[in-house]
């Protein structure tokens, strides 16, 4: 929990991107404790960037950026942002189960030397049993269903104690069951005072869940509101079209540049 | 068995050979997690160039293939982190250059002769010393004692990079650190298997421990056992068929890794047949399902319909009737 009132997170006017390239510039944002932010977006409009970059792991080049109360360089307690990533980086190339993959999340909160703990196993099991998987929790992973999957890297996350947890598309190519038990577990999270960043397409899924939405195209902002606000937002800039936000926001790209022996791409609407 | 046992050079092959059994697996672990398999081949080719540095100067071979073995392993890492897509190329540059450059240099030297550089490449019973066990000895130590501390780091930094970083795990010096003990393996190794062949003692029992082991503390112990048996069994098999050491270790991992693939392919073949799953539903079961939740053997059932239903894997096993004797099924010998 926090101790202090500073916003989680407190961006002003930051950039990231990648060694020669700015992805995301300009960027306003600010989140407090109790809030779940989902961030929409189409593809390539940079939301990975910036929560990478909240993360560590895509470079700021400018602006400013406090997570906790403090500039980002100047954390050290990194597991206080927990970060849930996609599914596909719980590597399947060696047998691990539920409980091996959670513990890793208590790894920062130890010196190298120290082996785990009765502390380390209590909380273990306590994050596993919270995203409703203790019956699994001496399963293999690579066993279980992708959205069984996306709980175990959530509940590594919780393994972490963080203030806020940072998800990336937590329910894409997810099948219904879990998607069901995902959002259940977003659910309770959120019930608990639980602060989290989501990434994602499907707002649908988490409609129930979210507080507050922003949009990001372009490498922007370009929408900060409450559902409700978001429901008129859309109303307001495509009429007739559907629900969902990547139906209106289609970024401009240039026309892809092919030689002699390039197949015909498919140009993006 | 005590025949062989009564000869010296046997009975230091026996330890060599027990020492890169150990060795060997542990490490191969990690570079099996991280799709770095052919890594220690790599790493195999520059230590001969450390070698002939050896037999050149009147050094210890095993000192100068050490460090050569281990600023190579530092190079591949640093190569990699930098993320340079011309990063494989100078690797493939390295790795031929040092073997090369071995060859070279073990051919000039009037003190060794042709079979010299087979026992070096692929293994040879006769080679270890007494002051080179010593050495060997203290280094699987190393490793041995590195990866048990460090087992869980490094697995969490193999496992998923990204998020080891962004929870301000130091990934690049654990990997610095297994690229060492990948070099120390090596070398610890080379005696006896083979600068050619040391890459499928750290692999090859590894691929076996993931078909017997459920998680991947166990199946560290399982590769060990594996590396033991085939580096024990091949030199002793070595020694009474007259073949050279390192081919011989590496036929009976293979052996026993085809082996142990058929019979857990039959046995998870049975366990399927003999047990059911129940019908899919969409919902999980939990303390806020609503079905009534009883106890089973080791286990928690839950009461759907009548049925009993218990978490297996990514599904649910039916585990027959409740309270309902004239229906109650026998117990399935391979649910859990």
């Amino acid at each position: 929990m926090p101790v202090s009132d500073a916003p989680l997170i407190d961006l002003r006017s930051a950039a990231f991107g990648y060694a020669d390239r700015t992805v995301v510039s300009g960027v306003d944002l600010t989140v407090r404790a109790g809030e779940v932010v989902a961030l929409l977006g189409p593809n390539g409009s940079g939301k990975s960037t910036l929560v990478r970059g909240l993360l560590g792991l895509t470079e700021q080049q400018g602006g400013e950026v406090r997570l906790l109360g403090v500039p980002r360089a100047e954390l050290h307690d990194h597991t206080r942002i927990g970060y849930v990533p996609q599914r596909h980086s719980l590597s399947a190339t060696v047998r691990a189960t539920v409980a091996e993959i959670v513990a890793v999340g208590r790894l920062p909160h130890r010196p190298w030397w120290k082996p785990a703990g009765r502390t380390d196993r209590d909380v273990v099991a306590a994050s596993i049993a919270a995203v409703g998987l203790a019956d699994r929790a001496d399963e293999e992973v690579a066993s279980l269903s992708g959205g069984q999957q996306r709980r175990v890297l959530i509940a590594r996350a919780l393994a972490g104690h963080p203030d806020l947890l940072v998800m990336d598309e937590p329910t894409a190519g997810v099948d219904r069951a879990s998607q069901d038990a995902l959002a259940a577990t977003l659910r309770d999270l959120a019930a608990d005072g639980t602060s989290m960043l989501i990434v994602t397409h499907e707002l649908d899924a988490l409609r129930d869940v979210v507080s507050r939405i922003v949009c990001m195209d372009d490498g922007h902002l370009d929408f900060d509101g409450t559902p409700p606000q978001y429901a008129a937002h859309l109303a307001a800039h495509a009429p007739g079209a559907g629900h969902h936000h990547d139906d209106h926001h289609h970024p401009t790209r240039p026309a892809p540049v092919g030689g002699p022996f390039d197949a015909p791409r498919e140009v993006h609407p | 068995m005590s025949e062989m046992l009564a000869l010296d050079f046997m009975r230091q092959a026996f330890v060599a050979a027990l020492l890169a059994g150990i060795a060997a697996p542990l490490v191969g672990t990690f570079l099996v997690q991280r799709r770095m398999s052919l890594i220690g081949d790599g790493m195999g080719h520059v230590a001969l160039a450390g070698v002939a540095v050896g037999i050149l100067t009147g050094s210890q071979p095993v000192l100068t293939a050490l460090v050569a073995a281990v600023l190579a392993g530092v190079a591949i890492e640093l190569i990699r982190a930098s993320g340079r897509t011309s990063g494989d190329v100078a690797l493939a540059v390295m790795f031929y250059g040092g073997i090369a450059l071995g060859v070279v240099l073990i051919a000039r030297s009037s003190a060794s002769n042709p079979s010299n550089l087979t026992a070096y490449l692929f293994g040879a019973i006769l080679t270890t010393s007494g002051g080179d066990l010593a050495l060997l000895a203290a280094l699987t130590v190393v490793v041995l004692v590195v990866t048990t501390v460090l087992r869980q780091r490094f697995f969490a930094v193999a496992n998923d990079e990204e998020y080891a970083r962004s929870a301000g795990l130091p990934v690049l010096a654990y990997n610095l650190v297994l690229a060492v003990l990948t070099a120390v393996t090596v070398v610890v190794s080379m005696r006896i298997v083979g600068l050619l062949l040391i890459s499928a003692l750290m692999i090859v029992p590894n691929a076996t421990a993931q078909l017997l082991a459920r998680s991947f503390g166990a199946s560290v112990r399982w590769a060990v056992l594996v590396g033991v048996v085939s580096s024990v069994g091949g030199v002793a098999v070595s020694y009474e068929a007259g073949t050279p050491s390192g081919g011989t270790i590496v036929l009976i991992a293979i052996g026993l890794f085809l082996t142990v693939t058929v019979v857990t392919g039959l046995v998870g073949r049975a366990r399927r047949a003999a047990h059911r799953r129940a019908e899919r539903h969409d919902h999980e079961h939990g303390p806020r399902c609503g079905h009534d939740a009883v106890e089973h053997d080791d286990h928690v059932d839950y009461l759907h319909d009548g049925h009993r239903h218990a978490a297996h894997e990514g599904h649910y096993d039916e585990h027959g009737h409740h309270h309902a004797p004239e229906h109650d099924r026998p117990q399935e010998a391979g649910t859990r």
